[in-house]
Order: C-alpha cells, then structure tokens, then sequence
C-alpha cells in the first residue's frame, strides 16, 4: 500500500486538477457540442435535432464577416506585436539608463482591463472628440482620424489598442529571452568582426525559437478570445464591419435567443484553436524530450 | 607620416563616436515616440479626472485643466454627499474583489506549482499528454462556458457568491499556472531532485525543500498573471455574482456604462483610474522581477 | 493513452474525496456571506443605475421596503441591458433566478416557453385587484403567460418611441416649422444643412439604428403596412415595394447625419440638439429627462411633437417579469413587489422621474409636462383607430431571433451604400432564416 502510495503520488496529486480541467473545460467542450446539436434558443435544450444549426451558421452572412475580421485581426495583431516587441527588447537591450522606468511604461497596459482603458481609447479615436480634433485644433484643418467610424477601417482601429495593450508583454518576454542568452556568444560574434545589427538578426533570433512559441501561443488565444476589445471599441459596428466570432457568439446566445448557433460557432472556435495549437504544441513537446 | 596616421585614427574615432552619438539619440528617440503612444490613453485618463465637466467641454483631450479638482476622485470612491438614488461608488466592491482575487490567486498558483513539478520531476508515461489537456484550457473562450459553468456552480450551491468566482477564477487560472510551472521547472535539472532522493526525501519533501525556495521568479510571474487577470475580469463577475456581492469591475461597468443621464467623463474616467490602481501597482512595483521571472525560465517552453 | 484514463478511473474515489474538500472549503466560506432574510424579500435585476431612472426606481424601493420587504439590488449596466441578460441567463441556467427582472415584450412569453415562469404566483394579487380593469387589453396582454391567460409580469409605465425632438431656437433662426410629413422633414433638414448645421442628431448603434427605422416605417408604410411588417412578418410586405421607400428615407436621413455619428450614446445626440449643434433627434421619451435636467422646457425651448405618421404610437412598456420560485419569503416578495409596481402613487411619481406615462389608465395626469400628456391623449386616440403599435426596436413585437436578424439589415444599410431594393430583399432574407 506504501509502496503504491509512494509509486502513484505525482498522479494522484495532479489528479484534482486533471478532474476539474477535464470536467470544466472537456466537459464543458462536450455540453457545448451537444447543444449545437440541438433546437435551443432561449435556455439549454436537450433534444437532439442534428447538424442543423451548423448548417444555419455557415449560410449566415454575419458569420463568414466575423470569421474573415478574425483572420485580418489575428494576423496583424499577432505580426505587429512580434514586431514591435521585438525592435523594443533588442533597443531596450542596448544598456539604457532609463530601461526600469521605459519598461513599466511598455508593460502598463497589460494591468489594466479594457472595461477601464476602454472609455479612453473610445474618447481618442472618436473623430469629434479625439485625435482628429486634436489635430484640427492645432491648425492642421485637412487632417483626418476617422477609422472608428469608417466601416473599411474599423477593424484596424481594434488592431491598434490591442497592439497598444499586449505588445509590451511581447517586449517583456523577448527581452528576457535575450537576456537569459550566453553573454560569450556575443562576445565571440564580436571578436569575429560581426554587426550588432547582424549579431541578432543572425545568431540570437534564430536562438529564441521558444519565446517566439510562447508569444504566438499567448497572442493567439488573446486574438481568438477578443471580446472586451471589440465591445469597448465599436460594439461590432459600425454595422457588422467589426464583428468577431467572440462576439457574435455572446450575442447570439445571450441576446438573441440562439443558444443552438451560438454553439455551433462556439464549437467552430474550439476547431480553429486544436488545429492551430495542438500540432505546434506537440511536435514543440517532442522536441523537448529529444532534448533532455 | 606617423601623425598623419594618428590624426586619421582620430578623424576615424571622431566619426565613429560621433556615429555613436546620433545612433544613441536614434535609439532614445525611437524609445521616446514608443513610450508616448503607450502613456497616451493613461494621461487621457488621468488629466480628464482632473477637470471639470464645463472644462472637459471647451477643451480638448489634451489640454491640461486649468484648475485640478479631486472631486469627481471622491466621488467615484465613496459617492457624493446627500444622493442615494443611483449612487454607484467603488469603495464597497473594492474588497469583494480583494476576497475574490487573493484566495484564488493563492490556490490557483499553489496547484500550479505542484502539477508543474508532478509533471516534470516525476515523469510518467503520457505525462505530455495530461499537459496537452491542460494546456487546452487556457484557449477556451468564456463566454462558451458560461452556461454549464452556471449549471454547475448551481449544483454546487456556490452560484452568486465569491467562492464561486474563486472555484471559476481557480479553475481556468489551472492551465496558465501549470504552464508557467512546467516551463519553469524543466529548466531544473533533474540531479537535483536525484541528490534529494537519495538523502531520502520523498514527494512532497522534495516539493517544498529543494524546489518552493527556488521558485520565487516564476511564483512571481504567475502571481502577476493571475492577480491581473482576475482583478480585471468583467465577464465571470456580471455572471456568477451581483448586487453587493459583486466585483469592482461589474461596479465600474455599472458606472461607466449607465446608458442615461449626462455621462461625467471625469467621474469615470477617475472611477477606471482607481480601478486599475491596484495592477497598475503590481506592476510597477513587481515589473522588475516579472522581467526577471520570464528570463529565469518561463520562455524556454 | 488508455492506460492513462484507465488509471484515472480506477483512482477516481480519491478524488471526489478531494474534490468535495475542496468545494466544501469554499462553500462554507459561501455561507458567511448570505444574510438570513425575514418577511417578503425580493432580488431586482435591472439596469436603470442613474439619473431619473435610478431617481425613479427608488420610489419603488421606498414602497417596498414601508410594505416590510427587503429589497436586494441587484444592478447590471451595460448595453440597455445586454450585460443583465448575461447575467440572467446564467442565474436561471443555475437554477435560481432572481425574484424579478426587467424583461419586456414577447420575451415574458418567450421565457414561458422554457418553463421558468409557472406557476404564475402574481397571478393571484392581478385578480385580487383587478389588473384588467386598470390596463388597456394591449398592455395587459404583454403581461400575461399560459397562453395569455394568467398574469406573469407587472408593468410600470408606456414609453412612445417615435418622437421628433428638436431645438426651437435652431428652427426659428431658420423660420422652420415642425414638420408634419417626411417630405417637409426633407426639405427643412436640407436647408439647415446648407446652413452649417447638423440637421439630425443621431448615434449609429444598432438599437439607435432600428429605433429611427420604425418611426420611419410608421409614417412612410402607414399602420397597416407596419403591422403586417414588423407585426406579422409578411413576406410581401418586408421585401416589397414599400420597404424600398422606406429604406430610401433612411438613406436621406443618413445623409442629414454627422461624421461623428457611429457609436455615439444617444444622449450625446440629445446634447448636440439642446446646444443647438444639431436640429433634430428621433428617440424614445426618456430622451426628455436630458432636457428637463439643463432646465429646458417643451414647448419654449424645444419641441416634443411625434414623427409624421397617421397618428401612429409606438409603445415601449418597460415591465418587470417574475420567475417561478420557491420558499414562502420569496413568494411573499413577488407579491408585494407587484402590488408595489402597480401602485397608483409609485406609477405616477415614476413616470414623472422617467419621462414616461403610467400603464395604469387611471392615474391623474395634471402633474406631468405637456409632451408626458400629448403621449397619453395621443395613446388613447391611437388606440381607437388601430394605430397603437408594439415598438419593434425596443422589444416589444417580435421574439430576438427575429428582432436581431431585421436590426443586423437595419443597421448594415444604414451604415454602408447598399441600395434599398438590396436591403429589401436581404431584410425578408433575414426574416426566413431566422424563423
């Protein structure tokens, strides 16, 4: 009995947490599927009525305008965050005086939750109160800030305070990865007659493989799940030109009386997600066990 | 011929610091425009709170107040004198959310730690695989989850209560803190673990002896994650608790977002400042080993 | 892989152990936070948070609470109450609904549908005092479950969504009348907008949207036309010929709007026209409370007169829905909730605090302001010659799959260049796949 105690422990301590991840997040995965199954508007229904309600979400307009946002946020979102996070943790990385204090200030927004930045972004990008009337104040009458409200460039808007609220983060994590690389590489590179500039485009990027997987995992989950964002923005508007799949599920479950469809675009978000993450994850993880 | 060598070396050094120099101010110049369109939305906040709503009105959202006033600071904290009808202030939500984001912070981490190190000390077979499912947690959009997550907490008999939102809050923190440990502690090496067994220690011996006391980075990585994540969350705290129970955000929302009467930007904008206060502080008190923290392991998952 | 879940299984007495600790641990520390309640108690989920609505509510709190109830508050804000809905969803999917909520419209009937309204405990103080007598057959039809049968929801006051507000002054300086039909609206927007003024003040949110929709079908469509529309979502009717005028009138308004427009609250709107920055507004009554609160009075500084129409109402009736429960207290609470709710005192003071008119018929209207007495005489006159409609914008004629479907067409012609024989045809689309 000791024996097997002994034997069995790790497993039996991680196993409250593997029941409750299997029950809260498989279990919940599952009801979801089910659900989209069936007739349910309102409440959860539970009689079985078939694939209908995925058929439903993909002839409906609205969806297909929410999944092509998806596609344009995500991948300028998770682009320009990797870019500026990078070019910020290698000018960071140049032994400035002033690194702690520009740090926090790259990495506050991450603190803070849209419901409070929110109001301020809405304030600053709105054109007649914001940026473009800061501009006309200052003279220059022909200037014009007018993405909020123009429905072809909405969905940018949304790109730039996410970009201002999780490029820091990025930053954060590049930065460590630089540091956490071996000062005598550098030093060897130098000695060679190598460029700062080539020093890290050529020898320590490539070495920070896992940082870049960390941060895309990161931004893609934050990128799928952008709901806050876009209330805070635009609400979706104007029209449906923001729309995401975040949100037009929330709406179709809470507001209009679509449980079923809304499961079935719950169930097409889960999709993306395991076909993105659980490769990269994988072969991420047989990678490491080769290694040690 | 030997000075005009020198003087070449010196012409050449010259340009070169000189070259040093313009890079350098390049480099803060850059760093600076970066700084400003991340301080942007904060100074907005925070010099809005301090005028009035007649100032507010004339100006625009740059303009600095011409007198600062702290009311609409007082008021968003403990309401204005004299009115009850609809007065939402922040100061009794502020420690609902202190009951909700401590213990579940503290839970969430500690299991974290421990699966993190069940995980990579203590390899068995398909351990990658119970990863894998954790890890899937963290991708899960919420607002999918709600309803059984309703069901659920119903079941309990914990529904609108704060140790619903903690059993919620802990629960989806899981997948985060068990990747922060994970990463954290393969980074280990094994020997370690090996030299304590041999002297005799078992699971937990090993767990709170040799690894707890070098996991102050990493503790201070999750903690971080997870207090910002829990202090800001809207969605949970809307469902699963209301009236007095509820979080601050759900009060800010409440504030904020009131759809009549004359909106007073400065009140909301002073009642979100406050909200933030406590991350904002996290961070820039923690900021430094947050940093320290993600160099020290997380980042070579 | 199997070997992993077998184990698991075979291990799984341990952990509920574990589990039940654990959720023992934290419902214990549930308890302490739970008062003990004595008498009628009553759990209120709504979203009217400031200003006169929240002015309004307390009336009913006070009432309440001098009946011997404790009232629990329970305000969610947001959206015109896309948050509280959340918040409802999930509390009646764990099995305790609040004693009470702020639902409106076909929505009580709908949540009837689900069985979480029966068995209809306020059905009982309705008849005791005898609601029917107190409201038109209309608004007492809304209140009713169990195929219209019993009483399920109380109602607090009716608003008139299709209202022109306007700014006196703007129209004077201009020697502009009100206009009486949406040809004349044309013209004298037209002419202040060469004039430098913004001639309709409006914030592009779908509710918005759709709210300024229907008081143009009203007027442009007609009575009949909207009740086959809207009301009973004829076909014909949503992608006719009609619906094409009325889409072209959309139009025009939208070009009568501001840059600024997308996503603007409306009582930003309502400010722009008291400033005089803009000219007119086409909102719900409660629009009237910015007003009177900058000290502005109808009739002299702004005009409250209803969009043009063959003296068509829009009503919105704001109503508080009770669920099925259980437990004496709770029950109790219901009751004197609704006796409270339909109370002739609280009705008038309410509605005076809201901008709105009583449901209750019998409420002496001599306090109330020009425009809250205009909407009561126009009501029962509405009523008579059939032009007494439900607003569909604010809930009160169709169920959310169809409301929703025919606010996303609103909305995406308003804010793009679609053509409006194209919003037609999407419209009636819309409607059938929402069905």
């Amino acid at each position: 009995m000791f024996y097997w105690l002994q034997k069995n422990l790790p497993k039996i301590v991680l196993g409250p947490s593997f029941v409750v991840i299997l029950w809260f997040v498989y279990g919940f995965v599952l009801w979801t599927f089910y659900i989209s199954l069936t007739k349910s508007k309102m409440l959860p229904r539970y009689e079985f009525w078939g694939f209908e309600q995925h058929f439903r979400l993909w002839s409906s307009p609205r969806w297909f305008n929410a999944v092509e946002n998806l596609l344009i946020f995500t991948v300028l979102f998770v682009g320009i965050c990797l870019l500026i996070g990078i070019i910020l943790s290698i000018l960071l990385d140049q032994k400035i005086r002033a690194e702690g204090f520009l740090r926090t200030v790259y990495l506050y927004p991450m603190a803070l939750s849209f419901i409070v930045t929110g109001t301020a972004w809405k304030w600053m990008l709105n054109p007649s109160m914001g940026i473009e009337k800061l501009f006309t104040d200052w003279g220059f009458t022909d200037f014009t800030f007018d993405w909020l409200v123009n429905r072809d460039m909405s969905i940018y808007t949304i790109v730039i305070a996410a970009v201002w609220q999780s490029s820091g983060f990025v930053m954060a994590l590049f930065l460590a990865g630089l540091r956490s690389i071996d000062d005598e590489i550098v030093k060897a590179a130098k000695i060679d007659g190598a460029s700062l500039y080539s020093i890290y485009i050529t020898i320590m990027l490539p070495m920070m493989r896992p940082v870049f997987m960390s941060s895309i995992v990161i931004l893609l989950h934050i990128s799928i799940k952008s709901y806050d964002l876009v209330i805070a923005l635009t609400a979706g508007g104007p029209g449906i030109s923001s729309d995401m799949p975040a949100v037009f599920m929330t709406q179709m479950a809470f507001h209009r009386s679509e449980i079923g469809l809304a499961s079935a675009s719950a169930v097409m978000m889960f999709l993306t997600v395991l076909a993105i993450v659980v490769p990269y994850l994988y072969s991420e993880l047989r990678r490491q066990d080769a290694n040690t | 011929m030997q000075t005009l060598d020198f003087q070449k070396m010196e012409n050449i050094e010259r340009s070169a610091s000189r070259k040093r120099t313009f890079y350098r101010w390049l480099l803060f110049i850059t760093l600076g425009i970066f700084a400003l369109y991340y301080l942007a939305p904060l100074y907005v906040m925070i010099i809005t709170s301090l005028k009035s709503m007649e100032e507010i009105r004339q100006g625009n959202l740059m303009t600095l107040p011409g007198e600062i006033i702290f009311d609409s600071w007082k008021t968003a904290w403990s309401g204005r004198d004299g009115i009850d009808a609809g007065n939402v202030f922040l100061r009794p939500f502020f420690w609902n959310s202190i009951k909700m984001v401590v213990p579940a912070v503290a839970i969430s981490t500690f299991f974290g730690a421990l699966n993190g190190y069940a995980l990579t000390k203590w390899r068995f077979r398909g351990d990658n695989l119970v990863f894998l499912l954790f890890l899937f947690g963290c991708f899960i959009p919420y607002q999918a989850i709600l309803l059984p997550m309703a069901r659920t907490l119903g079941l309990l008999g914990i529904s609108n209560s704060i140790s619903g939102l903690v059993l919620v809050h802990t629960v989806y923190g899981l997948s985060f803190t068990t990747l922060f440990f994970r990463n954290y502690y393969i980074s280990i090496p094994d020997e370690m673990i090996k030299a304590a067994r041999i002297d005799g220690a078992g699971f937990f011996k090993i767990f709170f002896k040799v690894l707890l006391p070098i996991s102050a980075p990493i503790i201070v990585v999750t903690v971080i994650w997870q207090f910002t994540g829990i202090w800001n969350d809207f969605l949970f705290g809307s469902s699963f608790s209301f009236g007095e129970a509820a979080p601050i955000q759900v009060a800010l929302n409440n504030m904020v977002l009131t759809s009549t009467s004359v909106k007073e930007y400065n009140v909301d904008m002073a009642a979100a400042f406050i909200a933030g206060i406590p991350t904002l502080l996290v961070y820039v008190l923690a900021g430094k080993y947050f940093i320290r923290g993600l160099t020290a392991g997380s980042v070579k998952g | 892989m199997v070997f992993i879940i077998v184990n698991f299984v075979m291990e799984k007495k341990m952990y509920k152990q574990v589990l039940m600790l654990i959720s023992g641990f934290l419902f214990a520390m549930g308890i302490t936070l739970s008062p003990a309640m004595a008498g009628g108690e009553a759990e209120v989920l709504h979203w009217w948070t400031s200003g006169g609505e929240a002015k309004a509510l307390q009336v009913l709190k006070d009432d309440f609470a001098k009946k011997g109830g404790t009232w629990k508050d329970m305000p969610v804000a947001g959206g015109g109450g896309d948050a509280a809905n959340v918040t409802l969803k999930a509390r009646i999917v764990a099995g305790d609904p609040p004693t009470a909520s702020q639902i409106k419209g076909p929505t009580i009937q709908e949540y009837d549908d689900e069985g979480v309204v029966a068995p209809y405990h306020i059905h009982e103080v309705a008849t005791a005092e005898n609601w029917d007598s107190l409201l038109s057959p209309q608004v007492a039809n809304h209140m009713k479950c169990d195929g219209f049968t019993k009483y399920c929801a109380a109602p607090v006051n009716i608003h008139r969504i299709d209202w022109f507000w306007a700014n006196k002054k703007v129209l004077d300086a201009h020697g502009l009348k009100m206009p009486t039909s949406w040809d004349e609206f044309n013209a004298a927007a037209s002419k202040l907008q060469a004039a430098g003024i913004i001639p309709f003040a409006h914030g592009g949110q779908p509710w918005q949207d759709a709210t300024v929709f229907e008081a143009v079908l009203l007027g442009i469509g007609g009575n009949e036309f909207y009740q086959k529309a809207i009301v009973e979502l004829d076909m014909d009717a949503l992608g006719g010929s009609t619906m094409v005028k009325v889409f072209d009138q959309m139009r025009k308004l939208q070009g009568f709007t501001d840059k600024g427009m997308p996503g603007r609250d409306w009582n930003v709107a309502t400010g722009m026209v008291m400033s005089g920055k803009a000219a007119f507004q086409i909102m719900g009554d409660w629009a009237k409370g910015e007003f009177s609160n900058a000290g502005l009075k109808p009739g002299i500084d702004f005009y409250c007169l209803p969009t043009p129409s063959n003296h068509g109402y829009l009503y919105n009736v704001d109503s508080f829905i009770f669920y099925g429960m259980e437990g004496k207290s709770k029950v109790d609470g219901q009751k004197m909730l609704a006796s409270s709710i339909m109370g002739k005192n609280f009705q008038k003071i309410f509605n005076i605090y809201k901008g709105s008119i009583p449901a209750r018929l019998d409420v002496p209207m001599d306090e109330f302001d020009m425009c809250a007495k205009g909407s009561a005489s126009d009501l029962k006159y509405s009523a008579m010659t059939g032009g007494l409609l439900p607003s569909f914008a604010h809930g009160m004629a169709l169920r959310n799959a169809q409301k929703g479907a025919i606010q996303d067409v609103i909305t995406e012609h308003f804010n793009s260049n679609m053509s409006s024989h194209e919003a037609a045809r999407n419209l009636a689309e819309a409607v059938k796949a929402s069905l």
